[in-house]
C-alpha cells in the first residue's frame, strides 16, 4: 500500500514499512506520524536521525540498549531508558520510530 | 501500546471452560511469504499449479517418513480429553482451536486419500477432498497453534498436535504457501547468521557497549567476546539477547557467570542465533541447515564445549535433535554435556558455592516463574527427571528472597504457552497472541493478587517478547517480565567488585 508524500507515491510493505530505505525523505516521517495522530518534535527527530545514521553504518537498527545509551549520552541520563522512548513513540521504538525512519522492521524473537 | 481492535479476554477468578463460538477466529491468518523468501528455503515461490496432487504426495511422503504421523492420524478416538487444554481455544472460544479439531483438519484429508474406508465411503468416516477451503483452514488454523504440546500431555494416546501442525506447514510450504514471518527469518539466518539480521560489526558494537555498561556498574572488566578462536566455550544464544529488553539483561548475566567461573568463551558472528525456525515449519532440511552453522562455527573456533542461552525451542532442538541433525560431536570435550544449557552451567556453580549471590539485591521484586513449553515438555536439564523444572527455580531461589509458583495446573509439564510460540510471534497475529495468552496471564494475575508477585521470570526469548507486548493489553506493565539470568546478574557480586556496603565501610574508616 503506497503512501503519498508531497505528491509522490512511496511503496510500503503490508505493515506500513517503507519498501526501499533509499526512497526516504523527512516528509515520509511526517506523513506516517500524522496517520498515527502524533506530532513530531525535535526529540522525535533526534531519535529518527540517530536510527538512520546507525543503520547507514551497520545495516540494522540499533539494539534497544545501544539506542538508550546514545540517547542518554546526548540528552541526559534520565532520558537514557526505554520508558523515555515509549513516551515518545507509544507503539515502541522498533515498530514506530524505525518505520518513520524508513528502516525495515526488526524481525525475530523481538 | 497498540490499541486492540478486538475484544481482550477478561481475567476471571477461576479458570472457565468457555462455550464454543464457531468460526470466531476464521479470519485470523498471518501474512503470506513472498516468492523470494520461499525460494531461499528451497520451496516453490507461489501456489503451484497442480497443488492438490502435490500436497497429497507430500502428505504420503511424510506419512512414510514419520511413523508417528500415521499413528497420530489413526489413533484418535474422540474422547475429548484435549478439548479444553489448548490456550488458543480457552482464549478464543473457537472450536477449531480445540486440539482434536485442529488435528481433524489434516485427518479428514488423510482419511480420504490414505484409508480404504475414506476412499470408498468418505461421508461415513468424515473424509473430505483437499479443496481450496480446506487449504484455507489449514493455513489459518495451523497458524493458531504454537506447537506447545500441552494437549499431548492429556491425550491418552499421546497424540502430538505439534507434529501434526508441523507436517501441515511442511505440506503447505511444499506447494508454495508459506508464512512470511518464519520464512523471511530463516532466510536471514542463511544470509547474515541470525533471525534479526545483525551483521558482525553491529554485534561487535553492541557487545562492546555491554562491556562498558558492566564495567561502569561493577568496576570489573567482564568481557563479551566475539569470534575468538581457541576458547573453551561457544555460547549460542537467541539474537534477541543482543537486541531487546529484558533479553539483554540475561546476556549480561551469562557473561558475568562465565567471568566468575573463570572459563574462556566466545560468541560467533556466523552462528549468532540459537533459534531454529526450521522446526516451526516442520522442515527437517531447513532445521538441519540452520543447525549446521553451529557445528561449522564450533569447528572453526576450535571450542571444547557448547552452551545454549535462554531460548525455549532452541533448547528442544539442541537437547533432542542436535546430535542426529549435525552430529557426531566427538571433537568436543566428552566430560561435559553436549550441548549444555546456561541454566545447568550456572546451577552447577551455585552447587559448588562458586557464585557469591546477594539475594537482597532483588528485593524490589516478588518473582514467579513461567515454564516455557519447549523446555518443559520437550527437553530436560541436569541429570534428574524434572531438572528442566527444578534447575531454573533453584537458580531463582538462589538469587531472590521472594518467589511463589503459579497454580500447579498451569506450570511444569502442564504449563500454558505464552501465546506467541511456534512462529506466531508476529504483529499480524496479535489477536490470537493476546487471546492465547489469557490462561497464562490469568494464572499470573492470581499470584499477583494472592501473593503480591510483581515479576515473572522466563528462559525463552519468544516468551519474553510475547509478554512484553501482551501484558499491557491486560493492564499490566511490559517490564513485569524478566530474564532468569537477569536475576542472577543483579544478585551476583563479582570477585573484586566493591559493593556499596564495603565502600561505605571504607569511606568511614
Amino acid at each position: 500500500m503506497p503512501i503519498e508524500v508531497n505528491g509522490k507515491a512511496f511503496e510500503t510493505d503490508e505493515e506500513g514499512y517503507l519498501a526501499n530505505i533509499n526512497d526516504w525523505e523527512p516528509g515520509v516521517a511526517e506523513v506516517m506520524s500524522k496517520e498515527d495522530d502524533l506530532e513530531l518534535t525535535d526529540e522525535h527527530w533526534d531519535i529518527i536521525n540517530f536510527l538512520r545514521e546507525y543503520y547507514e553504518e551497520y545495516q540494522i537498527a540499533p539494539a534497544v540498549r545501544v539506542l538508550t545509551k546514545a540517547v542518554g549520552k546526548k540528552m541526559g541520563k534520565d532520558k537514557g531508558n526505554s520508558k523515555y522512548l515509549y513516551g515518545l513513540f507509544p507503539y515502541g521504538p522498533a515498530k514506530q520510530a524505525c518505520r518513520y525512519a524508513g528502516l525495515p522492521k526488526p524481525t525475530g524473537c523481538v | 501500546m497498540a490499541k486492540a481492535d478486538f475484544q481482550v479476554p477478561e481475567l476471571k477468578e477461576y479458570a472457565e471452560i468457555p462455550e464454543i463460538k464457531p468460526g470466531v477466529m476464521a479470519h485470523s491468518k498471518p501474512f503470506k511469504s513472498k516468492p523470494d523468501f520461499q525460494e531461499a528455503l528451497g520451496f516453490p515461490g507461489e501456489l503451484v499449479e497442480d497443488w492438490q496432487k502435490k500436497a497429497i504426495n507430500k502428505m504420503g511422503d511424510l506419512l512414510g517418513r514419520y511413523r508417528s504421523l500415521r499413528v497420530y492420524m489413526d489413533a484418535c478416538v474422540k474422547c475429548g480429553a484435549c478439548t479444553d487444554k489448548c490456550h488458543y481455544y480457552l482464549g478464543t472460544h473457537d472450536p477449531k482451536n480445540m486440539p482434536v479439531a485442529r488435528q481433524d483438519l489434516l485427518r479428514k484429508v488423510y482419511r480420504r486419500y490414505f484409508t480404504l474406508a475414506g476412499r470408498l465411503f468418505p461421508d461415513l468416516v468424515g473424509a473430505t477432498d483437499l479443496t481450496e477451503d480446506v487449504l484455507g483452514d489449514w493455513y489459518n488454523y495451523y497458524h493458531q497453534c504454537s506447537q506447545c504440546r500441552r494437549c499431548s500431555v492429556f491425550c491418552p494416546y499421546g497424540i502430538d498436535t505439534a507434529e501434526i501442525s508441523m507436517a501441515a506447514r511442511e505440506i503447505m510450504d511444499s506447494i508454495g504457501v508459506g508464512q512470511k514471518y518464519c520464512n523471511e527469518i530463516i532466510g536471514k539466518v542463511y544470509k547474515i547468521g541470525n533471525n534479526l539480521g545483525l551483521p558482525g560489526p553491529a554485534l561487535a558494537d553492541t557487545l562492546e557497549g555491554l562491556e562498558e555498561d558492566v564495567f561502569d556498574e561493577t568496576g570489573v572488566e567482564v568481557k563479551y567476546p566475539l569470534d575468538q578462536e581457541g576458547v573453551d566455550i561457544l555460547l549460542i544464544t537467541p539474537s534477541a539477547d543482543f537486541f531487546a529488553e529484558p533479553h539483554v539483561d540475561g546476556l549480561i548475566g551469562y557473561g558475568k557467570v562465565f567471568h566468575e567461573a573463570g572459563v574462556s568463551w566466545t560468541l560467533s558472528s556466523y552462528a549468532s542465533e540459537a533459534a531454529n525456525f526450521g522446526m516451526f515449519i516442520g522442515s527437517y532440511d531447513n532445521m538441519r541447515r540452520v543447525s549446521m552453522r553451529i557445528r561449522e562455527a564450533a569447528i572453526k573456533l576450535g571450542v571444547k564445549r557448547i552452551v545454549f542461552g535462554e531460548c525455549g525451542h532452541a533448547w528442544r532442538v539442541a537437547y533432542s535433535f542436535l546430535n542426529t541433525l549435525v552430529g557426531p560431536w566427538d571433537f568436543l570435550d566428552p566430560r561435559y554435556p553436549v550441548p549444555q544449557h546456561i541454566c545447568e552451567f550456572t546451577y552447577d556453580l551455585i552447587q559448588q558455592g562458586k557464585l557469591r549471590l546477594d539475594k537482597s539485591r532483588n528485593d524490589d521484586m516478588v518473582l514467579t516463574y513461567h515454564d516455557s513449553c519447549n523446555v518443559a515438555r520437550a527437553s530436560r536439564m541436569g541429570d534428574k527427571p524434572g531438572g528442566q523444572f527444578d534447575i531454573p527455580r533453584a537458580i531463582i531461589r538462589a538469587s531472590c528472597n521472594h518467589f511463589y509458583d503459579m497454580d500447579e495446573e498451569t506450570i511444569r509439564d502442564r504449563t500454558f504457552c505464552c501465546g506467541g510460540g511456534g512462529g506466531l510471534l508476529t504483529d499480524d497475529l496479535m489477536e490470537v497472541r493476546v487471546k492465547g495468552a489469557q490462561p497464562r496471564v490469568e494464572a499470573l494475575n492470581h499470584v499477583i493478587q494472592e501473593k503480591g508477585v510483581t515479576h515473572m521470570a522466563a528462559i525463552c526469548a519468544i516468551c519474553k517478547s510475547q509478554f512484553t507486548k501482551v501484558l499491557p493489553y491486560y493492564g499490566m506493565d511490559m517490564g513485569q517480565i524478566v530474564s532468569v539470568h537477569q536475576l542472577v546478574s543483579n544478585a551476583l557480586i563479582l570477585t573484586g567488585q566493591e559493593t556499596e556496603e564495603e565502600e561505605a565501610v571504607e569511606a568511614a574508616a
